[in-house]
């Protein structure tokens, strides 16, 4: 098991520095550059552009901006916003509680739903439910999230008056942030009623961004489970007159749990690429539209570095998916 | 397992229990649904009006103001001004007790004076200045503007009084001082960032003399406000103001009808209808100072060919353009570069008809009765000047196919579309244009210059030496009756070379609750909250 974090851990390190490069060269191939999107249609006097870009660091040949861009990563300083002047961590850090937070709450909903649908399906298979189940899967799969996000918010918010339009909490009350999760802060305030109506404002987005993965973790779960209740294992299990309930869960689940983790594990990018067009829908202020944001300036610093930072985070998710593999079945940790 | 959807159910009657007791807004707070977040609050820095809309109109003043609802000039931070008589030398006199804004950051010892109009200048103008370097950004509006090749100097006269010299006479020079990027500083203020080593936080703690106060700034959700209780022109009635960062147009129309907010600016064209239709709504609009058009290379041939321009100009089937993009009444024809209501419109010019026949002929007497190719160039995501490109370039190429003209469409990303264009690689281009100061030379000499020309902003490659002479000596002359004659001509000259297929002047509308009085548009595009209510 050592050798194999070893490995997994070694593996890292090309992978940083290549989303490193991928990340600068990418962003330097979209045309245009930051002055010239700064001024828009304005006149950009070819003096002032050359001041601009060698104020900004621009100037310098593409290696050597790399090369700085390395010198800085590795003294940790991941640079400030070209448009904000604002360090790039601390926007993150401001920022990525947001996301994190939604994330996490649509993994919630993604996973206890998906995994009891999953297995209710495969243990009534052919049924109604498993039907019903199914299709709704496949439609919430195929479901476009800026479409299904304003659906739901002229349903529950506007028909019904139930959850609010967007947001993360009614603006009048005014939570200073301490942890950046809302949940947490409004909870840490004295102001009455900011838990409730942050929980509230929490559910719409959470069920938007969680339909996709919800769909994938039912069906995934479902198969993994039907496959696994045909083992010899399970059959013998049932032959020695063990609970259905301890079948189900102790044998069949744990084993049938496989698959279902690494999609959990790749949900989370997803995740994070969703909660782009969810943060956009519900005016959620995350690191997606930060990003997109910062695209359309060309602002390099946070661009390259952001995308380092959720690099970062998506390869750690799923290193420790794979670490998680090994508890949840033994058998891969001896194979490795 | 049973108990999920129990749960669920809980969690939404919990929701709507919690949004029945919930705290309604104040009569005095205003929160306003606004597209996107400012880039920053040091607003010389920045070009976007989202950005001026958080910073130039509620916490700072400059020292001329647009009337509301106008492009007229009235006095701002100072009560009066004198001009000589060559247009040269520009005394303003410093209006007295106007206070900077007392905040847990910052406590002014001193009233605004001349050395705050000084600083909030030189600092862009004077690249020794210490706070030149500080912006990486430079200035771009003034930068763009050439304030620095148009002042020769400001002087201190005394306190409360200060003289700007210019190089040359420049007719639009005081509408420019009511524009954003003139806004007036605490030198005070900058003083103590600098020696505390902090002067990022000009940016970020911004101190300025108007209507509100700078409370907090969460990225991407909000930005919130306090009215400021010592504002020279009175406190405003409200006492929060809220900045609400909504980005989708669907979103901020559903938060308006949820008075989850009580205006929601930038409503979508095609929403205004259902809008208009809502009873606890009202709707502003106005006629604003947005210039859409498509730019015709006339360094291309055969587009250097007026005839072929006129035909273009005659071939497109603009009302149906106009329908389409920004719905019935949504915008005006576009006759010339600017509205009808600034200095020197030319009421005289009439429209291009929509007339393929005529345009076909023009093309037959230029020699290109067979037509010929060329490409149409527009962007991926609409705007203001131009909701949906993708349906306006193809209603384009359609009405060209008809008159024998093969035209290909390629969309280019903004960035790209604009250097490229800068470049002059296009043969047509949609475009679009927002006047910032109510004066006709903010549309033509950035747009139709000679100097534009050569610069790529000017995107016709069109220089009219006759036309030229006429916008630079419009821009020299002080008297408005003059002023107007020379413009007339200038747009007679821009009318008959047809460098552009001038489409549209988009209206801009607002949609607010009912209950909210003294909101009023501007036709800059700017949003002033100083004097709104909510009753």
């Amino acid at each position: 098991m050592l050798s194999f974090i070893a490995r997994r851990l070694g593996l890292l390190i090309p992978t940083f520095f290549g989303v490193t490069l991928l990340t600068f060269a990418l962003i330097r191939l979209i045309p245009g550059d930051p002055v010239e999107v700064m001024m828009g249609e304005r006149r950009v006097d070819p003096q002032m552009h050359a001041e601009a870009m060698e104020r900004l660091g621009l100037n310098k040949p593409l290696y050597a901006q790399y090369l700085d861009y390395i010198g800085d990563l590795a003294q940790g300083d991941l640079g400030e916003s070209l448009r904000t002047r604002t360090s790039v961590w601390s926007e993150f850090l401001t920022l990525f509680p947001a996301t994190l937070e939604l994330s996490l709450a649509a993994l919630l909903f993604a996973g206890t739903l998906g995994l009891t649908a999953g297995v209710i399906a495969a243990l009534k298979r052919g049924s109604l439910f498993d039907h019903g189940v199914m299709g709704i899967a496949l439609t919430g799969y195929s479901m476009p999230i800026f479409w299904w996000g304003l659906l739901l918010i002229m349903f529950f918010s506007v028909n019904l008056g139930w959850t609010p339009v967007s947001g993360r909490i009614d603006l009048l009350y005014d939570i200073p942030p301490v942890t950046g999760f809302m949940l947490i802060d409004s909870l840490l305030s004295d102001e009455e009623g900011a838990f409730v109506d942050a929980l509230q404002h929490l559910i719409l987005p959470a069920v938007v961004l969680g339909t996709i993965p919800l769909a994938v973790i039912a069906r995934m779960t479902r198969s993994a489970m039907l496959e696994v209740l045909r083992e010899d294992y399970v059959r013998t299990a049932r032959a020695k007159g063990l609970s259905p309930a301890r079948v189900v869960f102790v044998h069949g689940l744990r084993n049938a749990l496989i698959p279902v983790l690494t999609v959990f594990g790749l949900q989370v990018g997803a995740l994070l690429a969703g909660a782009v067009l969810t943060e956009t829908i519900f005016s959620w202020p995350g690191i997606g539209k930060w990003l997109i944001e910062s695209i359309g300036a060309r602002d390099y610093p946070v661009v390259q570095n952001g995308i380092l930072l959720i690099a970062c985070l998506v390869i750690l998710v799923n290193f420790v998916v794979d670490i998680l593999y090994g508890l949840a079945n033994p058998r891969i940790r001896h194979q490795r | 397992m049973a108990n999920c959807p129990r749960l669920l159910i809980h969690l939404l009657l919990c929701g709507a229990l919690a949004a029945a007791s919930q705290t309604f807004a104040a009569s005095d707070d205003l929160v306003v649904c606004t597209e996107a977040s400012p880039e920053g609050f040091d607003i010389v820095q920045y070009t976007a009006a989202t950005t001026a809309d958080a910073s130039a109109e509620t916490l700072f003043e400059r020292l001329l103001a647009f009337a509301p609802g106008t492009t007229q000039l009235i006095p701002g931070l100072a009560e009066r001004w004198e001009a000589s008589v060559d247009g040269l030398n520009y005394t303003f006199h410093l209006r007295h007790g106007v206070k900077f804004h007392s905040t847990t950051w910052f406590t002014p010892s001193r009233d605004f004076n001349a050395d705050d109009v000084l600083w909030s200048f030189q600092r862009q103008l004077d690249p020794q200045h210490p706070w030149h370097a500080q912006s990486l950004r430079g200035f771009p509006y003034a930068e763009a503007m050439g304030m620095a090749a148009l002042i020769e100097r400001i002087e201190r006269l005394d306190d409360y009084r200060v003289r700007f010299v210019l190089k040359h006479p420049e007719a639009p020079f005081l509408a420019d001082l009511a524009m954003g990027f003139a806004s007036i500083y605490s030198a005070e203020y900058a003083d103590q960032l600098l020696k505390a080593g902090t002067p990022e936080r000009l940016n970020s703690q911004p101190i300025g003399t108007g209507p509100f106060v700078f409370e907090r700034y969460a990225k991407d959700a909000q930005v919130r406000y306090r009215g400021n209780p010592q504002y020279w022109q009175g406190a405003p009635a409200l006492q929060r103001l809220i900045f609400a960062i909504t980005a989708d147009p669907n979103v901020r129309q559903q938060k308006l009808k949820a008075d989850d907010c009580q205006i929601a600016l930038y409503p979508r064209p095609v929403d205004i209808p259902a809008l208009k239709a809502d009873t606890a709504l009202q709707v502003l609009e106005l006629d604003s100072l947005l210039t859409a058009y498509i730019g015709i290379n006339t360094r291309h041939p055969p587009l250097d060919d007026v005839r072929v321009r006129q035909a273009l100009n005659l071939a497109f089937d603009r009302a149906a353009y106009l329908r389409a993009q920004y719905g019935e009444g949504g915008a005006s024809l576009a006759v010339a570069p600017y509205p009808a209501t600034l200095l020197g419109y030319n009421e005289q010019l009439s429209p291009w008809p929509y007339d393929p026949p005529r345009a076909r002929r023009l093309l037959r007497e230029a020699g290109h009765q067979d037509g010929f190719k060329l490409s149409i160039w527009t962007r991926p995501g609409g705007g203001p000047t131009n909701p949906n490109p993708g349906i306006g370039a193809q209603m384009l190429q359609a009405d060209l196919a008809a008159i024998g003209i093969q035209a290909d469409i390629r969309v280019f990303e903004w960035g790209e579309l604009i250097k490229r264009a800068k470049n002059g690689e296009h043969d047509l281009v949609f475009m679009g244009w927002a006047g910032d100061n109510g004066d006709p030379d903010n549309f033509l000499t950035p747009n139709l210059s000679c100097a534009a020309a050569e610069s790529g902003e000017n995107q016709a490659g069109w220089c009219d030496a006759q036309f030229d002479a006429l916008i630079s000596q419009a821009r020299q002359v002080q008297a408005p009756a003059q002023r107007a004659e020379l413009y007339r001509q200038a747009l007679a000259i821009f009318h008959e070379q047809a460098p552009w297929i001038a489409l549209a002047h988009p209206k801009q509308f607002s949609a607010l609750r009912r209950e909210v009085k003294g909101f009023v548009l501007s036709p800059m595009g700017s949003n002033n909250f100083a004097r709104v209510t909510r009753q």
